[in-house]
C-alpha cells in the first residue's frame, strides 16, 4: 500500500521507523528507538533468548526499571511477597547477564517505567517506543509513536530492535476552547472516554490536537495519552512544540550542542500536514467539561462529579444495561445517589497517570491547611524516586504528612495491587490512576477514579468532592 | 526453532470438546519466571483423577495430542502453548482450534494441524484399542497416518512453510537482518542511548542516595 503524500503525525512517525516495507497483506517491519522494560512481563523473554543462544541486539536502547511488584516503604528489606521478589531478582539477574542498565529499587532514578523514560529524556518526538506493558501509550505526548507489546514481541524486540507491526487506522481528537479552573487532563480524558466508550478507539492511533491540548503541560498531556488505550486505541500522540521541547532541554538523554538544533529542527516538522486526512474525527468542546469521576467498573463508566449514579435502565442497549447493573452491584452504589454522596474509606495518588510532580504539588495545594478525614486512608505515592526527592525538596511530603496521608516510596502500588497496597474486599476508593476494573487495586475493592485534585478534596471531606467544596482553611 | 517435518510417536486421545487455554493451563500456573517448566500446570484441573487419560500409564510417553473441537479457546495466554509442548508434545490435531491458540503454537514450533472430525474419531478408536499405535504426522505430505489409517492435515501456508524451514518470528525478522543494519546506520545521531549514562547506577547499594531513599517518612 502506497504512503500518502499528504501525512498526519502517526504516518510520519511510522514512515521513518520502516525497515523493510511489507508486501501486500503482511506487516511492515518498524524499527524501535525505545524498548523499556520491567519485571513482570519480561522473564519470558529473557529465558527465551537464552534458550535460542540470542543476545540482546541493543543494550544501548534498552532501558529496565523495578516498579509493579515493589514495596513502597521499607525497601531496605527483602521483598516479603516470593512471587514478587522472584521477579524482580530474576530482572536483576537478566540485565546483569544481558548488559541492560537497570533501575532497581533504591536508586534515584527508580520509578514507574513511564515516568522515567520522559524523566530522564529519553522519550523524545519522533521516536518509537515499547513496552510489556499497555500503557507505554504515556510516551505519546512527545510525538512519540508508543504502545505495549506482549511478551513475544519483547523477546523479538530485544532480539533484533524491530517489530512486525500493521499499519492502523488515524484518528483526530480535536479539544476546542480552554478547559475551565480546577478542570483537569484527567477530566477531559475520563470524559472523552465516557462519551467514545471503551472500545471506540479500538484499531486507532489517536492524535490529540486543538487550544486545550496546547496549554496543558507535558504532565497533562501524558495524562491524556496514558489513558489511550483505555478506550481502545492502540496508541495516542500529541504533536511536540515549545512547551515539549521546554521539558527536554537539559535532561540527561537530551541531544546538546549542533545534535539538539538538529533534532529541534526535525521535531519541528512532526505535525499533520494540513490538509492530511484522519480516518476519523471527533471533538469535544473543552470549555464545557467539569471535574469526573467514575461510578462504575470500566474507565468509560464516568459521571460529572456534580451528577449522579446513572440508573441502568436509562442505557440505550441491553448490553450496556446489564454492564451498568452488575457495575452497581459490584460497586455497591444505588442509581440515583448524588456522586458527592459516596464516602470512601481510601485515597491514593499516584500511578503513571497521575504520579508525576505536577500531580503532586496539585494535591498538596489543596491539602494544605486542611486534614484528612478520620475515616479516610489517603496514600500518596510518587511515580518515581526523583519525584519523590523533588517533591520532598519542595515540602510537599511534610504537606501531606501534617494532614495525615502516608508519604511513601516509588512504585506501581495501589495502581494494581501487585505489592501488600491493595484495597481489602468492600472497601472504597477515589483514585488517581487508570483502572477501575473489578479487582484491580485488590480483591472486592471498589475504584472511583478521579484526578489529582479531586482526589485531595475526597481525602479531606470524607466523601468524593472538588476543591471549592472545601470549607476555609484551618 | 527445529525444523519441523514429521514426527512419529504415539498419540493421546482426548475425548474433550471446548477445551479452552485456562483448562490446558490455570492463571495460578503463570507466575513462573521462567519460559519452561511450565508442564505441571497442563491440564492441572485434571491431573489429580486417576481416569483422567492423560494419568494412565499407556499413555505416558505421548508426543501428539487427539483433541475434541474448539480446542486453545479463550485467553491468549502463551503459557497453554508453553504448557503443551514443555511436557513433550510435538502436535495437536483438532477439528477447529482457537485462533490466537493456532498462531502462538506456530511461534513456538507446535504443529497444530486441522483433521476433520470423523479422522478424530477413527484416531481415537484406534489409540484406545492399542495406545502403542505409532501415529506419523508429516508435514511435508500434509497427511496423518497410523497403519493403514490416513487422513489429510491442514495448515495455513505461511505457517507450513516456518515450521517446515525451522523458522520462528525473530529468525525471519534475523533474516533480514541487512535491512536492519543499514537502517540503523541511517539514525540521526541525535537519537538517545541508554548507555553508557551520564549517571548510570546499577543493581541496589552502590548508590549513595540509596540509603536516603530507604527509609520514606
Ligand atoms: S502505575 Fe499502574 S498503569 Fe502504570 S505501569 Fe504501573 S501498574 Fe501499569
Amino acid at each position: 500500500m502506497p504512503y500518502p503524500t499528504l501525512r498526519t503525525l502517526v504516518e510520519k512517525v511510522w514512515h521513518e521507523h520502516v525497515v523493510r516495507q511489507a508486501a501486500q497483506g503482511e506487516p511492515d517491519l518498524l524499527y524501535v528507538d525505545l524498548h523499556l522494560v520491567h519485571e513482570v512481563t519480561s522473564p519470558q523473554a529473557f529465558e527465551g533468548l537464552r534458550l535460542g543462544g540470542r543476545p540482546v541486539r541493543r543494550p544501548d536502547l534498552t532501558l529496565a526499571t523495578e516498579d509493579h511488584n515493589i514495596p513502597t516503604i521499607d525497601i531496605d528489606e527483602p521483598i516479603a511477597d516470593p512471587v514478587s521478589r522472584a521477579q524482580v531478582d530474576a530482572l536483576r539477574a537478566n540485565c546483569a547477564e544481558f548488559g541492560v542498565r537497570l533501575h532497581s529499587l533504591g536508586d534515584v532514578d527508580q520509578g514507574i517505567v513511564h515516568v522515567v523514560g520522559p524523566q530522564l529524556g529519553l522519550t523524545q518526538p519522533g521516536m518509537t517506543v515499547v513496552c510489556g506493558d499497555s500503557h507505554t501509550s504515556t510516551h505519546g505526548a512527545f510525538g512519540a509513536l508508543a504502545f505495549g507489546i506482549g511478551t513475544s514481541e519483547v523477546e523479538h524486540v530485544l532480539a533484533t530492535q524491530t517489530l512486525p507491526q500493521t499499519r492502523p487506522k488515524t484518528m483526530a481528537v480535536t479539544v476546542n476552547g480552554q478547559l475551565p479552573p480546577d478542570v483537569t487532563a484527567k477530566d477531559l480524558v475520563l470524559t472523552l472516554i465516557a462519551q467514545e466508550t471503551t472500545g471506540g478507539g479500538q484499531g486507532y492511533v489517536v492524535e490529540y490536537r486543538g487550544a486545550a491540548i496546547e496549554s496543558l503541560s507535558m504532565e497533562g498531556r501524558m495524562t491524556i495519552c496514558n489513558m489511550s488505550i483505555e478506550w481502545g486505541a492502540k496508541a495516542g500522540l500529541i504533536a511536540p512544540d515549545d512547551t515539549t521541547f521546554a521539558y527536554l532541554q537539559g535532561r540527561p538523554h537530551a541531544p546538546t550542542g549542533a545534535d539538539w538544533d538538529a533534532a529541534i529542527d526535525y521535531w519541528r516538522t512532526l505535525v499533520t500536514d494540513v490538509d492530511a486526512t484522519f480516518d476519523r474525527e471527533v471533538s469535544i468542546d473543552a470549555t464545557t467539561v467539569k471535574p469526573f469521576v467514575t461510578w462504575g467498573t470500566n474507565p468509560g463508566q464516568g459521571v460529572a462529579l456534580g451528577g449522579k449514579v446513572p440508573d441502568p435502565g436509562d442505557f440505550n442497549t441491553d448490553d450496556e444495561r446489564a454492564a451498568a447493573g452488575r457495575a452497581l452491584r459490584y460497586m455497591g452504589l444505588t442509581a440515583g445517589t448524588p456522586m458527592r454522596d459516596i464516602a470512601v474509606d481510601t485515597v491514593f495518588v499516584g500511578s503513571c497517570t497521575n504520579g508525576r510532580i505536577e500531580d503532586l504539588r496539585a494535591a498538596a495545594d489543596i491539602m494544605r491547611g486542611h486534614k484528612v478525614a478520620g475515616s479516610v486512608r489517603m496514600l500518596v505515592v510518587p511515580g518515581s524516586a526523583r519525584v519523590r526527592l523533588q517533591a520532598e525538596d519542595e515540602g510537599l511530603d511534610i504537606i501531606f504528612k501534617d494532614a495525615g496521608a502516608e508519604w511513601r516510596g516509588a512504585g506501581c502500588s495501589m495502581c494494581l495491587g501487585m505489592n501488600p497496597d491493595q484495597l481489602a474486599p468492600g472497601q472504597r476508593s477515589a483514585s488517581t490512576s487508570n483502572r477501575n476494573f473489578e479487582g484491580r487495586q485488590g480483591k472486592g475493592g471498589r475504584t472511583h477514579l478521579v484526578s489529582p485534585l479531586v482526589a485531595a478534596a475526597t481525602a479531606v471531606a470524607g466523601h468524593l468532592a472538588a476543591p471549592a467544596d472545601l470549607p476555609a482553611r484551618v | 526453532m527445529e525444523k519441523f517435518t514429521s514426527h512419529t510417536g504415539t498419540a493421546l486421545p482426548l475425548r474433550r470438546s471446548n477445551v479452552d487455554t485456562d483448562q490446558i493451563i490455570p492463571a495460578v500456573y503463570l507466575k513462573r519466571i521462567t519460559r519452561s517448566g511450565f508442564e505441571d500446570g497442563l491440564f492441572a484441573a485434571w491431573r489429580g483423577d486417576p481416569e483422567f487419560v492423560l494419568n494412565q500409564p499407556d499413555y505416558a510417553e505421548v508426543s501428539i495430542l487427539v483433541a475434541g473441537p474448539d480446542f486453545g479457546t479463550g485467553s491468549s495466554r502463551e503459557h497453554a502453548v508453553w504448557a503443551l509442548t514443555d511436557y513433550g508434545f510435538k502436535v495437536v490435531l483438532s477439528s477447529r482450534f482457537g485462533d490466537i491458540f493456532r498462531s502462538n503454537s506456530g511461534k513456538a514450533g507446535l504443529l497444530a494441524a486441522v483433521v476433520e472430525q470423523s479422522a478424530i474419531e477413527q484416531l481415537w478408536s484406534i489409540v484406545e484399542s492399542d495406545p502403542s499405535t505409532e501415529v506419523t504426522v508429516d508435514l511435508a505430505d500434509s497427511v496423518a497416518l497410523a497403519g493403514r489409517f490416513s487422513a489429510r492435515i491442514q495448515i495455513d501456508d505461511y505457517t507450513r512453510w516456518r515450521l517446515l524451514e525451522g523458522l520462528d518470528d525473530i529468525d525471519i525478522t534475523l533474516g533480514h537482518e541487512a535491512d536492519i543494519t543499514s537502517y540503523e546506520t541511517l539514525r540521526p545521531s541525535f537519537k538517545p542511548m541508554t548507555q553508557p549514562s551520564p549517571q548510570h547506577r546499577s543493581g541496589t547499594g552502590d548508590s549513595p542516595i540509596a540509603n536516603a531513599l530507604a527509609q520514606p517518612g
